[in-house]
């Protein structure tokens, strides 16, 4: 996958290095000179020195070419343009949108344009994993808008014994898979829950408190 | 092209329009000094309270201090009232966002947005935003100048 990244900063270091080291091919368009300098000598990306959102400087990085563009910069009206542009003029098949303002998330995405705002997705994951201790692993996909959460049932769990139809499953939950003595089940409405079961649940992030609950009982 | 569309519209403008123009620098100044002595209802947003200072005494329109690429801004700026909206800041990014919010989220019926790298005009009219750029507008005033021999002036 060849990604294209304009920003820089910690969080371009960190996802280029993240990303290379996947194999995949990065190319970075940072706007100050030394910075420029710094990458190239740490990272394995090429790096392109100037404004991302100058059709001469993507169509230089290769935009034309890229399957990705992510814009980390930390002006909003920056990374919406850059994001528009790659898209329109390079037909860039995904283009994801850093909002450093939270509000911006709606706009841009109005805009047709995928947003992410770190203080959305970091508070959400303070917030769920804080809350209970069973969930071994959270995963928020398709924008934050979906979990994937995993927990293990305890004793005490109110859905311990019953046939998964009979559960009364909150709307917008799926349960994917139950792992049982590590062997994967892919449950059907007569399978049985048993306590120590790790299951694999599929929310909406506005269901997933209600899921939770649903599954490991409100006295948590 | 642009000359022609300038000329025909920009001086038929008989009823009180609500007008909100994002940036008081030079262009944004003039604009805002013109309409409201016209009598339009004129809204101005900018960062810098300074920048205030390029309003004519004359000005009798509104002047909201802070950034237009903020929602809470632009939902101050009461835009879903608004018949005409004026991107002119120095930032092209700046103008082509503000100018989308309004165009698409607070449907202005007219939405202009200065743009300096002509390069970026193409795209953005094919968004829906209509853009004017002074570079190029000035460098046909030039060229018109040179071809018809004489100066602009005498030619009106």
């Amino acid at each position: 996958m060849r990604v294209l990244i304009v920003g820089g900063g910690k969080m371009l270091f960190f996802l280029c290095r993240a990303f290379t080291e996947k194999g995949h091919e990065v190319i970075i368009i940072n706007r100050s000179r030394e910075e420029c300098v710094h990458l190239s000598r740490q990272l394995s990306a090429t790096v392109v020195f100037g404004d991302g959102s100058d059709l001469v400087i993507l169509k230089e990085a290769g935009a034309m070419g890229a399957d990705v563009v992510l814009a980390i910069t930390p002006h909003d009206q920056d990374n919406l343009i850059i994001c528009q542009l790659a898209s329109i003029q390079f037909h860039v098949p995904r283009s994801i949108a850093l909002a450093n303002d939270p509000d911006n998330v709606g706009i841009f995405e109005k805009l047709g344009v995928s947003a992410f705002s770190t203080t959305h997705i970091v508070s959400r994951l303070i917030e769920q994993r804080a809350s209970l201790e069973q969930i071994v692993n959270l995963l928020p996909i398709g924008e934050g808008r979906v979990n994937v959460t995993e927990l293990v049932l305890p004793a005490y769990s109110p859905v311990v014994g019953k046939p998964l139809k009979k559960i009364g499953l909150p709307e917008n939950v799926l349960v994917a898979v139950v792992m049982r003595d590590l062997h994967p089940i892919v449950p059907r409405g007569d399978d049985i829950l048993l306590a120590g079961d790790r299951i694999v649940l599929i929310t909406l992030t506005e269901h997933h408190e209600s899921a939770v609950k649903a599954f490991l009982g409100s006295g948590n | 092209m642009i000359l022609k569309r300038l000329s025909r519209k920009t001086f038929d403008m008989e009823k009180n329009l609500y007008i909100v123009i994002v940036g008081c620098g030079r262009l944004g100044s003039l604009l805002a000094n013109q309409l409201s002595q016209k009598g339009h209802s004129v809204l101005v947003i900018d960062p810098s309270e300074d920048a205030f200072n390029n309003l004519s005494p004359g000005f009798s329109g509104f002047r909201i201090p802070g950034d237009a690429s903020q929602l809470t801004i632009l939902k101050e700026a009461k835009l879903e009232k608004a018949d005409v909206f004026f991107a002119t800041t120095q930032s092209d990014n700046v103008n082509l966002m503000v100018a989308q919010v309004a165009r698409k989220l607070f449907q202005v019926p007219q939405v202009l947005a200065r743009i300096e790298d002509p390069k970026r005009e193409d795209v953005f009219n094919r968004l829906g935003i209509e853009t004017i750029c002074p570079t190029s507008v000035g460098a046909e005033l030039f060229l018109l100048s040179v071809a018809s021999g004489r100066s602009l002036r005498e030619n009106r």
